[in-house]
């Protein structure tokens, strides 16, 4: 006979799940916090500098000088800005990089909601994003920021058309929309190798997505000056930062769920499968953020119009193509997911 | 099921407090975000009834999609809020109208007992166990098989307003510079360089050859 009363039903379920929150977002903070330094190290390397060196041993407690400095500077409303909606932006943008992380499964059925709709949620929070962005912008009432967040608003809605057709031909593969069983169903060949075209498309739409370079027009500092960042400062500045980052782990931990295998190991023999999943899916992600970190450090800022050009004149038509390419090899071949085939 | 109880009525209440307040904002800026709000409200009613499906999809759709671009109009429009606000009174009776009618009609259809919704039998499918069939395969089963037709004839219709919409406001300017990328890889190097001899007071000139 189970226990039963207010403690049990509704008390103990609360805090537990208070506490799984606690044990991922924490880990997330301190990984944001890490990636900043990796980050700007990867950068360092490849312009041939030396990158963060001071504080701490190789300057590893850089972010942590960082992050006290956000902190205790004075934060700055301008006069003409809308105060709820100039503070409420940054909020938004870090918790939407931290609340997609509920479902991402780190290993098999080692995840805080195991959804039906696992990846629509996903593709809901980062279309999300925007928001943060467009409501800085407009709240800060200044030109710069309106302008960069008018862009973000075009780009990020663009890109958004391609990903989504790359999660559709995934499904497609898969047959459900359960982000375990998506990892499930890669076990013979990981996804990124029969569909290397919609994974070269997520990745970019992906940049794009996260305002990341070739695609930050929405700062491109040379001439906004920061675009929607302008008028922030302090930590209201820092929580955009914070937002950025963890958006870039969530799309990475994304890209290795949908493409990489999640928490499957590489080949299933021997010394590859001891290793437990947890520690693939957190290695496969850090590969993909090496990718962003890599893109920046290399390429120059697209232009607006190419932008729009590469996003509805190339990926809108060649995801569409590889959709329908991928349907009709399921149909014709029968490789169809048993479970749709059977239905 | 208690729990359920107080979720509704917070989520149920904060829709048409959000409702009433893009009605009521003087700046159109909030009215937007509050219709934001909205959404996410009814997107959370849907997760309630178990209809997780349709939740995200409204959330994609309207809340990532439409309301972006509807937020970006509305933040470029130069809106008269004095002119604006004049007219209210004006369309007042108008609006009050159609509300009354539309509230008539709505109570006249559950009244009517045409929809009885503790009898979902009445349904032109037999419903399958709901624990069996996620609700995301069950409407793509109805959707896709029973309804393809109408599916692919709404489709349709979009397509059109969209070529309309692009036909409507798309004009074709002269004299503005453009980059077309075939142009550029088509170039060859003979057809844009050209080494010559610049004899002393003549100078060079592309077009004398």
């Amino acid at each position: 006979m189970a226990e039963t009363g207010v403690w049990h039903d509704y008390l103990l379920p609360l805090l537990l799940t208070i506490g799984y929150v606690l044990a991922i977002a924490v880990p997330m903070m301190l990984a944001v916090g890490a990636l900043s330094y990796v980050e700007r190290k990867v950068w360092a390397a490849m312009q041939l500098r030396r990158g963060p060196n001071v504080v701490g041993p190789f300057g590893v407690l850089q972010f942590l000088a960082d992050g006290l400095k956000m902190v205790l500077k004075e934060t700055i409303i301008p006069a003409g800005a809308n105060r709820a909606l100039f503070i409420m932006a940054p909020i938004i943008t870090f918790s939407l990089g931290l609340v997609g992380w509920a479902v991402i499964p780190f290993d098999k059925h080692l995840v805080l909601a195991d959804l039906n709709v696992g990846i629509l949620y996903l593709f809901a929070i980062s279309s999300l994003g925007v928001y943060g962005i467009i409501i800085a912008g407009w709240a800060s009432n200044s030109k710069y920021a309106f302008l960069g967040s008018l862009r973000s608003a075009a780009q990020m809605v663009s890109y958004e058309v391609s990903i989504g057709f790359v999660i559709v031909t995934v499904l497609l593969c898969v047959g459900s929309l359960n982000l375990n069983d998506i990892v499930e169903a890669q076990k013979g060949l990981w996804f990124f190798i029969p569909l290397f075209p919609m994974f070269v498309i997520y990745f970019i739409s992906a940049l794009a997505e996260t305002n990341r370079t070739p695609f930050d027009l929405p700062e491109a500092e040379g001439e906004l000056v920061a675009g929607y960042q302008v008028e922030y400062s302090g930590i209201s500045w820092g929580l955009f930062m914070l937002g950025e980052y963890a958006n870039i782990i969530l799309l990475s931990g994304l890209c290795t769920i949908l493409f990489l295998g999640g928490w499957l190991p590489p080949f299933r023999v021997e010394p590859f499968t001891y290793v437990p999943g947890v520690v693939w899916f957190l290695l496969k992600t850090a590969v993909v953020i090496f990718a962003f970190t890599w893109t920046r450090a290399t390429l120059p800022r697209y232009r607006y119009d190419q932008l729009m050009r590469l996003g509805w004149k190339v990926f809108l038509p060649a995801s569409l193509a590889w959709l329908v390419l991928t349907a009709a090899a399921l149909h014709l071949f029968g490789w169809l997911p048993e479970k749709v085939a059977g239905g | 099921m208690i729990i359920q109880t107080i979720v509704f009525y917070v989520l149920a209440v904060m829709t048409v407090g959000s409702g009433l307040a893009v009605i009521s904002s003087r700046n159109p800026v909030h009215s937007v975000l509050f219709l934001i709000l909205a959404f996410f409200n009814s997107a959370g009613l849907f997760v309630l009834m178990d209809a997780e499906f349709v939740a995200m999809i409204l959330v994609i759709v309207y809340v990532g999609a439409v309301a972006v671009l509807f937020l970006f109009v509305v933040m470029m429009l130069d809106v008269d809020f004095a002119k604006l606000r004049a007219g209210f009174i004006q369309y007042l009776p108008i609006g009050a109208v159609v509300g009354a009618i539309l509230l008539a009609e709505l109570i006249l259809v559950f009244a009517s007992g045409s929809i009885d919704i503790s009898k979902p039998a009445k349904m032109a499918m037999p419903m399958p166990d709901p624990a069996q069939v996620q609700n995301t395969e069950a409407l793509g089963n109805i959707l896709y098989t029973n309804y393809a037709y109408l599916f692919q004839i709404a489709g349709l219709v979009l397509l059109v307003a969209m070529i309309g919409a692009i036909v409507l406001t798309h004009r074709a300017r002269v004299g503005v510079k453009r980059q077309r990328i075939a142009d550029q890889v088509a170039r060859r190097p003979k057809d844009a360089v050209r080494l010559t001899d610049v004899k002393p007071g003549e100078g060079a000139s592309w077009k004398s050859d």
